[in-house]
């Protein structure tokens, strides 16, 4: 199996809350219109869209935290579409999510060390003190955050143990959801380089949800590009990037300012 | 970072102390009232009516706080009268909040027809009168302490579950939410160890809040003559006896009400001094 | 005589630690000038200082700030406000929370002017109706009589421009104000900006974190760390030649799509542990 995912004709539509009726049932509005595409194990891929594209949520379905309305999902040849909660569980281990904001997606109320620890536990792993401190260590934090509480670190540290918490389950795949929009550039570029290492280190399989192309292109070997939730674009970042073929990648590419005043921006 | 936190804990720290203090002796006080009350509550002495407090001419000594029209010690009445409100407090207190936070809890996190069925159940609730719904259960169940405590339950349940499940709501929306579910974590498992620590602060905010309008809506049935026997001593018994002679006697009024209102005022201060010292993210 | 001038501004939470150290910049008219730094490095305080919306936990320590010639400082605070909306306003960062949404959004423009500049409420709406075609959106009539759910994020954006713009101010301080939207909006969104303040001659203080956004519209620059300007220049000399080794760090931390290998280095520890001794030397030297 050289994919590990397999989308076919994925569709996906969630109640619309801007237009609730007073009698019956809400409108549905649908977010995802048939997607076909496949990830390769091994591969970085990105997915980039404006905001309403879907992207978010074609993370979520990805990882189930959504179920689809219509298609299909197969992850290592197995249709995880609708499977139930209970049948996803032993799946969970293999497919990790990391999340946007890592203040909201670490418990505030649990120390750093047990949020590491805890999803380890529920697989039944063994030998988990040494697991975490491993998981520490591959992200670069000190033992010692272990028994921290997240609110006492800063946004590129919280976000390190989010990629611990991931990859301490040494998942095939890993979904990252925007994962440094809200960082200072150079905390940015910290976390980038630790993922493309841990990428090639633990051979994982990585999908990088970004707005921004500038960080895919340095990060990812593929790029999906989603516009209106259908997939506009979906090519080799070389390719992509040298020659877009999509009139909605050439307006992304256009309207990005790099940081250069002789770039013509008009 | 350093901000106005070490301020907020420092006064936190203050009130925490006071309220513990005061309700701590109130609880010793109760517990050991045969003990610590220096008359017995209840005998009477007609030669020694109305007697004034220690500091006032013609007063008796012993009798700190003064006697009231039938010659009994005002400070022994207020002591085994903390017996009964305390009692009402705690018991009353814990079981509205278990009642109301666990189906609010249920409610918000676990949404669907669970929460249609507890909110549709809190909404008929409270379009009850809660005042006449309590005379009503006083009046089929008969008087006393039990009915009491299943008054205050019965009625202020709904409090706690509207509460803890707009929290729970939000605090479900949360990632980290998301994040258990992605490890693998099972419902009840993500409420229990995700939900609940984080709802906790709101509960214990809420349950000393219960506790102090325990202790008010006793001493208003007390008062109105719908508590326990009116031999037993209680704050709302003293209060409405004191009424009748607020010119002759004011302590039998004034004393009672200030141990109230001071043991109301401890409690809400004892739940948000709490919230403050051991909420490590301090909001 | 610059239009903004600030002095040695030094601010700080009351009885806690310095927020700005000495700043000094000056912004001429019709000039934009960026303001960047990391998250805390105090490029928003300085925004909120001059228009005198600091919190209260906060407190501004020594510094003059003259804006078009007078000591905001030394005014009473009636007399301050008064002259800080004749002449100031701000563009915020979130458009979703910036406008009331229970108001519609015609009087969220014109109140201002009527309550606060004594315009007639016919001339205020007039002059709302001639900003909102400005900002190109369409049929502004119909905008002025909706309520702000009813409209897109880049259509707010473009509704508190116009409201910014609209008592022709002299200053106006954008509070990294396109970092909610989306890129393709937040191009059309600065041209917008861009464009009116330099058809109005209006002084801008931009306040952003992304070096990318400060190379389109500024034309002065100044790098702040911990509340200390270390480095003041042009944009033309900041990206082909920082002086300060932080801001070539942040500039080098900058991913450019256009250069897969270019960018995304982390600041050195190095560059770091130089910039905190300047910012512990500037403090040793103020506390003797």
């Amino acid at each position: 199996m050289a994919d590990i995912y397999t989308i076919e004709n994925l569709r996906l539509s969630l109640a619309n809350m801007t237009e609730r009726r007073f009698f019956g049932a809400t409108p549905q509005l649908e977010i995802l219109k048939g997607l076909d595409f496949s990830i390769p194990r091994g591969a970085v891929v990105g997915i980039v869209g404006g905001s309403g594209s879907g992207k978010s949520t074609l993370g979520r379905a990805l990882v189930r935290l959504l179920e689809p309305s219509g298609g299909a999902i197969r992850f290592d040849g197995v249709d995880i579409t609708h499977l139930s909660e209970a049948e996803l569980r032993p799946l969970r281990r293999r497919f990790q999510m990391i999340f946007q904001d890592p203040m909201s997606s670490l418990n505030p109320r649990h120390r750093v060390g047990t949020i590491i620890a805890e999803p380890l536990r529920l697989h039944g792993f063994d030998a988990i003190p040494a697991r975490v401190a491993r998981a520490l260590d591959n992200v670069g934090l000190p033992q010692a955050f272990a028994s921290r509480y997240p609110h006492e670190l800063s946004g590129g540290q919280r976000q390190r143990v989010g990629i611990a918490r991931a990859i301490a389950l040494e998942p095939d795949f890993i979904l990252a959801d925007e994962i440094v929009s809200g960082l200072d550039v150079s905390s940015q570029a910290q976390v980038l380089n630790l993922l493309e290492r841990l990428v090639a280190d633990l051979g994982l399989t990585l999908a990088f949800i970004s707005h921004d192309l500038s960080v895919i292109r340095r990060l990812c070997s593929r790029v999906i590009v989603l516009h209106h939730g259908r997939i506009v674009e979906n090519r080799e970042t070389g390719a992509l990037f040298a020659a877009p073929e999509a009139a909605y990648t050439r307006e992304l590419l256009d309207a990005i300012p790099l940081p250069d005043p002789a770039q013509a921006w008009a | 970072m350093v901000d106005g936190r070490s301020l907020t804990r420092r006064r936190a720290g203050a009130r925490l102390w006071l309220s513990l203090t005061w309700l701590g002796l109130l609880c010793l006080a109760a517990l050991f009232a045969p003990w610590v009350a220096p008359k017995d509550p209840l005998a009477q002495d007609l030669f020694l009516g109305r007697l004034p407090p220690f500091w006032v001419t013609g007063a008796e000594p012993g009798y700190y706080l003064g006697t009231d029209s039938l010659g009994r010690d005002v400070l022994s009445r207020i002591i085994h009268g903390g017996r009964v409100a305390l009692m009402v407090a705690l018991i009353a207190g814990v079981a509205t909040c278990l009642l109301g936070a666990t189906l609010g809890l249920l409610a918000g996190f676990l949404r669907g027809w669970v929460d249609m069925l507890v909110s549709r159940f809190i909404d008929i609730w409270m379009a009850f009168p809660p005042v006449l719904f309590s005379i009503l259960l006083i009046a089929v169940m008969g008087p006393g302490l039990w009915s009491i405590i299943l008054a205050i339950v019965v009625i202020d349940w709904t409090r706690f579950a509207r509460v803890i499940r707009a929290e729970a709501m939000a605090q479900g929306a949360m990632d980290y939410v998301a994040s258990a579910r992605v490890a693998g974590r099972g419902r009840l498992g993500t409420m229990v160890r995700e939900i609940l620590p984080n709802v906790l602060p709101t509960v214990v905010v809420l349950l000393t809040l219960e506790m102090g309008i325990a202790v008010i809506v006793e001493a208003i049935l007390s008062f109105v003559n719908l508590s326990i026997s009116t031999d037993d001593p209680t704050w709302g018994g003293m209060i409405a006896e004191g009424r009748t002679s607020i010119h002759q006697a004011w302590w039998v009024l004034v004393f009672p009400l200030i141990t109230l209102f001071l043991t109301v005022l401890a409690f809400s201060q004892l739940g948000e001094g709490l919230k403050d010292r051991f909420d490590p993210v301090l909001r | 005589m610059s239009f903004l001038d600030i002095r040695g501004l030094s601010v700080r939470l009351k009885k806690g630690p310095a927020l700005l150290r000495r700043v000094s910049l000056q912004v001429q008219a019709a000039e934009v000038r960026g303001l960047v730094g990391e998250s805390g490095a105090g490029k928003s305080m300085i925004g909120k200082a001059v228009l005198g919306i600091l919190p209260p936990s906060v407190e501004v320590s020594e510094g003059e700030i003259f804006l078009d010639g007078v000591d905001l400082l030394r005014m009473a605070p009636s007399e301050r406000r008064r002259k800080i909306g004749a002449v100031a306003a701000l563009i915020p960062q979130d458009p979703l929370t910036a406008l009331n949404p229970s108001h519609r959004i015609g009087p969220q423009i014109t109140d201002r002017l009527v309550d606060i500049l004594g315009w007639t409420r016919a001339r205020a709406e007039a002059r709302a109706l001639e900003l909102l075609a400005e900002v190109q959106i369409p049929d502004p009539a119909r905008v002025m009589r909706s309520y702000p759910h009813e409209l897109s994020g880049g259509m707010r954006q473009r509704i508190l421009i116009a409201s910014a713009f609209a008592a022709e101010p002299k200053l106006i301080v954008a509070d990294e104000p396109t970092t909610a939207l989306d890129v393709t909006v937040q191009k059309q969104i600065l041209r917008l900006i861009a464009g009116m303040q330099a058809r109005h001659g209006t002084a801008l203080l931009f306040v952003t974190h992304d070096l990318g956004v400060v190379s389109k519209v500024c034309q002065k620059l100044s790098v702040l760390y911990s509340g200390l300007v270390v480095e003041d220049t042009s944009v033309a000399e900041f990206f082909t030649a920082p002086r300060h080794p932080y801001s070539a760090a942040l500039l080098a931390a900058t991913p450019k799509y256009t250069d897969p290998l270019a960018g995304l280095n982390p600041v050195p520890d190095a560059v770091i542990d130089a910039v905190r001794a300047e910012v512990a030397a500037f403090d040793r030297m103020r506390h003797g």
